[in-house]
C-alpha cells in the first residue's frame, strides 16, 4: 500500500480544493494536487505525478513514470491500486 | 539466472550484480560470516522475492526482513478496535483494501462486514469525505493506517472537513513512523545489522535527515532506494562500499522521485493535524517511544478515538493481546527468524487462513515467502 501509481494531469477539476483529473493507465481519476503545487495550479496539466493513495505526491518525469508503470505490473501492483480505484468508486455509491 | 532475464535491462543487472560480488569478496562476506542488510519497506521486501534479488546477489549478503509493513505491525486488538467502531449502527467504516483481511482476535473487517457491519474499502480518504458529504446523517470513520508515505493523505482530508465544517467525518488514527523502531531494532542486543535499504516512498515525504541518527549515532549506513529490482540492487552496492570504505552515512539513491529535505506541503499538513504520541504499541516490537501519531486537540471534532472513545489512546484503556498461539510473527516482524522457521508457517498459516498479518499482505514477509517460495523448490528439483 505504500508504492504510489503514475498518472498524467489532463485538467483541473477543483481550484478551491486543488483536484485535477489524472489519468492512471487509462483509468480517469480525481486526485489532490495540493502536496505538489507550488505555482499556478494550471500549470500542472499535462504532468506526470507518482499518485498515492489518491494524492500527487511527486513530479516526476515521463520516462520515470513509464519506468515505473512497468515495475508496478511487474510486482502486480498496477492491477491491484486500479481496482482499489474502481473499489473506491463502488464504495460511494452503495446504499444501505 | 532466470530471474535476470526478467529485468527490464538484464546487462546492468549482470554488471552490478559483478559489482556487488567484487565488493562482498573485498569485505570478506561469506555465506558462514555474511553481511546483514535489513531492507526496512514491505513493497522492498516484495520486490526482492519476485524477483528472487536474495539468490542472486553473492551469498554473503542476508537480508533481514524489516518491519516496514503497516498492516503486518498492527497489533490485534487495534483491528478490534476497528470492528468495535464498525458495528456502531450510525458508523459507516472506510479503510483502505489492505486492513480487510488482517485477523483481529475473533475476526478480521471483512467478517465483520459479512456479519452486517458497514463498512466499506476505499481507494483514498478523499472517497470517505465524499461519502460524509453524501451521507449527513451517518457517521463516516476512516481506518488512517500506514506510515509517512500515507499519513499525508489523512492530514489533509481532516483539514478540507475542517474547512467544509463537516460534523459527520473521522479519522481512527493509528498512523506510525518509521525511525522509532530502526533505533528499537539498533538498540537490541540481540540484533546482528551491518546496514539498510531505506524506502523511498517514506522519504519522499520526510526527506533523508530523520535517518541521520543511524549513520551518527549507530555508525551504520542507509542507502534510501528506490523499489525496481535495479535501485534494489544499486543500493546494495552502494550500502557494501560504504562498509569497505569505513564510511556510514545516509545516502540517495532515489533522488530521481526523493527530494533531500522530503515534500514541504505534505510536512507542514503532518504537523499541523498530529503530533506523537508519547507511546505506541507495535505487533512483535511491543511499545516504541514517539513511533505513532495522534490528532491535535485543535482537531479533536475529527479524531474517532476522542469522538466514539475507542483506541489505543481512548481514556477506557486497552487490553494487550498476545500473539496467535504457537506462531512467531514478532519474531519474523523483527528479523529475528525467517517465515520458514515458523512451526505454523504453511500449515496453520496460509494466505487463505492467515492467522497473522504477515501471511495477508503483499508486503508481509510470510507472504513472499508462500508465493515465491514454492515456485523456487521446483526450480531447484528441475
Amino acid at each position: 500500500m505504500c508504492l504510489g501509481i503514475p498518472g498524467q494531469i489532463i485538467e483541473i477539476t477543483d481550484t478551491d480544493r486543488y483536484m485535477g483529473l489524472a489519468d492512471v493507465s487509462g483509468v480517469r481519476r480525481e486526485v489532490s494536487l495540493l502536496p505538489v503545487t507550488e505555482g499556478p495550479l494550471d500549470d500542472m496539466v499535462g504532468k506526470w505525478v507518482l499518485i498515492h493513495v489518491g494524492f500527487a505526491m511527486a513530479v516526476i518525469d515521463e520516462d520515470e513514470a513509464q519506468k515505473t508503470l512497468e515495475a508496478l505490473r511487474g510486482l502486480g501492483e498496477a492491477q491491484e491500486t486500479l481496482e482499489q480505484m474502481a473499489e473506491g468508486d463502488k464504495a460511494l455509491e452503495e446504499v444501505r | 539466472m532466470r530471474y535476470v532475464e526478467e529485468f527490464r535491462d538484464p546487462k546492468a543487472a549482470k554488471s552490478v550484480l559483478a559489482a556487488i560480488a567484487q565488493v562482498a569478496d573485498e569485505i570478506g562476506a561469506t555465506r558462514d560470516k555474511p553481511v546483514h542488510i535489513m531492507e526496512i519497506c514491505g513493497g522492498h521486501t516484495h520486490a526482492i522475492f519476485r524477483y528472487g534479488l536474495d539468490k542472486l546477489v553473492h551469498d554473503g549478503i542476508e537480508f533481514i526482513h524489516g518491519p516496514g509493513c503497516p498492516v503486518c505491525v498492527l497489533p490485534r486488538s487495534r483491528v478490534d478496535e476497528c470492528i468495535e467502531l464498525a458495528e456502531l449502527p450510525e458508523v459507516i467504516f472506510t479503510t483502505f483494501g489492505d486492513a480487510m483481511r488482517v485477523p483481529g482476535t475473533k475476526k478480521s473487517l471483512m467478517q465483520a462486514k459479512a456479519d452486517g457491519a458497514d463498512i466499506r474499502m476505499v481507494y483514498s480518504p478523499l472517497d470517505a469525505l465524499e461519502l460524509a458529504r453524501r451521507n449527513p446523517d451517518r457517521e463516516v470513520v476512516f481506518f488512517g493506517l500506514g506510515f509517512e508515505t500515507t499519513t499525508p493523505s489523512t492530514a489533509f482530508s481532516i483539514q478540507q472537513a475542517a474547512r467544509e465544517g463537516l460534523t459527520n467525518f473521522s479519522v481512527f488514527c493509528n498512523h506510525i513512523t518509521v525511525p522509532p523502531p530502526i533505533k528499537a531494532l539498533l538498540d537490541d542486543p540481540h540484533m546482528v545489522l551491518d546496514g539498510f535499504v531505506g524506502p523511498g516512498h517514506v522519504s519522499m515525504v520526510i526527506g533523508v535527515h530523520p535517518y541521520d541518527f543511524i549513520a551518527q549515532d549507530y555508525g551504520k549506513p542507509l542507502v534510501v532506494s528506490g523499489f525496481e529490482p535495479l535501485d534494489l540492487l544499486q543500493s546494495v552496492l552502494m550500502v557494501l562500499e560504504q562498509i569497505r570504505d569505513g564510511r556510514a552515512e545516509i545516502e540517495n539513491q532515489y533522488a530521481r522521485v526523493v527530494p533531500e529535505h522530503g515534500n514541504p506541503a505534505s510536512l507542514a499538513a503532518i504537523s499541523e493535524v498530529y503530533e506523537p504520541r508519547p507511546t505506541f504499541e507495535w505487533r512483535g516490537l511491543g511499545e516504541i517511544d514517539e513511533s505513532g501519531l495522534r490528532i491535535r486537540d485543535a482537531y479533536a471534532a475529527f479524531d474517532a478515538e476522542a469522538k466514539f472513545g475507542i483506541g489505543y489512546g481512548a481514556a477506557k484503556g486497552r487490553a494487550v493481546v498476545e500473539e496467535p498461539e504457537g506462531a512467531a510473527c514478532g519474531l519474523v516482524m523483527t528479523g529475528r527468524c525467517k517465515p520458514t522457521d515458523c512451526p505454523k508457517f504453511g500449515t496453520g498459516c496460509t494466505p487463505e487462513m492467515p492467522l497473522g498479518a504477515l501471511m495477508v499482505s503483499s508486503e508481509g514477509a510470510c507472504a513472499a515467502y508462500y508465493q515465491y517460495g514454492g515456485a523456487r523448490a521446483t526450480e531447484a528439483a528441475e
